[in-house]
């Protein structure tokens, strides 16, 4: 009985820490800054004339997307649904796989956003190598509207 | 209640030229479904004070606030507090799974992107408004916020029915 007692406390703790890197694992904060791109940098991306425009993909919610969205980006989300994943899937499956491709959500703070990490595994799993996903730190309207970058709203 | 509807109808979505009025604009008035499927229209709380919360079943800090809604609804529902949640989800199977998980107590209606426009622009989650008894909106709280401050706002409307003390609707988080 004292052995039991004594190991049932580490067992908590792995449990506990296996547990909540999981569900880290799956947060925003996790994607490593090189992969990261900026709002100010894309907007500048966008707007010029030379160079690869990437492919935008909006993660996050379609109420959100309809209110407000980057030009020219397709709504594909949410994915940290199984269904949103799998549109995604199929929307980048035929395309090569150094095609420049940047993710996006803006629903929550960074730090909660369920979406873009999901979103970004999935590319990376598939072997897309030139792919981006925009930092977003607190919410699409905060960091991008009240910004003055380019938005265009409807479906 | 006619005369009421008609009332809120006919106000401009954003105020109207009264002195301090363009501090504490109308909230403006919509019916959408709710997760039955009935229709829930704003107005028809006229009286009430009203927080109105933009969530999303798969928003992270709105789950996290829900079950102090919860609580914040059972404590002050009978002095005149209504929580009206407006779900930003794609569909409703989700918000009906998440509902009774949660054992939400306030009614649910499913928003649209017409709806976050009313309301300035919902273009983050969670995003909240509370409305006076008047049927002014008295504060904005963006991202997630602690119970207290809400309490608060909650407390004065339901004694004053207004809370001219606030300058604006303010925004938080």
């Amino acid at each position: 009985m004292n052995t039991l007692a004594r190991n049932a406390g580490p067992v908590f703790v792995m449990a506990a820490v296996t547990l909540l890197g999981s569900v880290f694992a799956y947060q925003a904060t996790s994607i490593p800054n090189s992969q990261l791109v900026q709002p100010e940098e894309l907007a500048k991306i966008l707007q010029s004339p030379k160079g690869e425009r990437p492919l935008l993909i909006q993660v996050g919610s379609h109420v959100l997307y309809e209110q407000a969205h980057i030009p020219g980006s397709e709504y594909i989300g949410p994915a940290s649904r199984e269904v949103g994943l799998g549109e995604l899937r199929k929307r980048v499956q035929s395309l090569p796989r150094e095609k420049f491709i940047v993710l996006y959500c803006g629903c929550c703070p960074w730090s909660h956003c369920p979406n873009v990490k999901p979103a970004d595994d999935l590319l990376l799993s598939m072997g897309f190598s030139n792919v981006k996903v925009l930092h977003i730190a607190d919410n699409f309207g905060a960091n991008w509207v009240e910004k003055g970058y380019p938005v265009a709203k409807g479906e | 209640m006619a005369v009421a509807a008609l009332y809120w109808a006919a106000r401009p979505p954003g105020g109207d030229s009264e002195a301090g009025s363009r501090q504490h604009p109308f909230a403006a008035d919509f019916s959408l479904p709710d997760l039955a499927g009935h229709t829930l229209t704003l107005s028809s709380y006229h009286g009430k004070v009203v927080l109105l919360d933009f969530w999303a079943s798969w928003c992270d800090p709105c789950r996290a606030e829900i079950p102090r809604f919860v609580e914040l609804q059972n404590k002050y529902r009978n002095q005149g507090l209504q929580i009206i949640g407006v779900s930003m989800d794609d569909g409703p199977e989700p918000v009906r799974e998440f509902y009774q998980r949660f054992r939400m107590n306030y009614p649910v209606v499913m928003g649209n992107a017409k709806t976050g426009e009313l309301y300035g622009g919902v273009l983050g989650l969670p995003i909240a408004f509370l409305i006076g008894r008047d049927g002014r909106v008295y504060s904005r709280h963006i991202g997630a916020t602690s119970t207290s401050v809400f309490e608060d706002d909650i407390v004065k409307l339901l004694r004053t029915g207004t809370d001219s003390s606030r300058p604006c609707p303010g925004s938080t988080g």
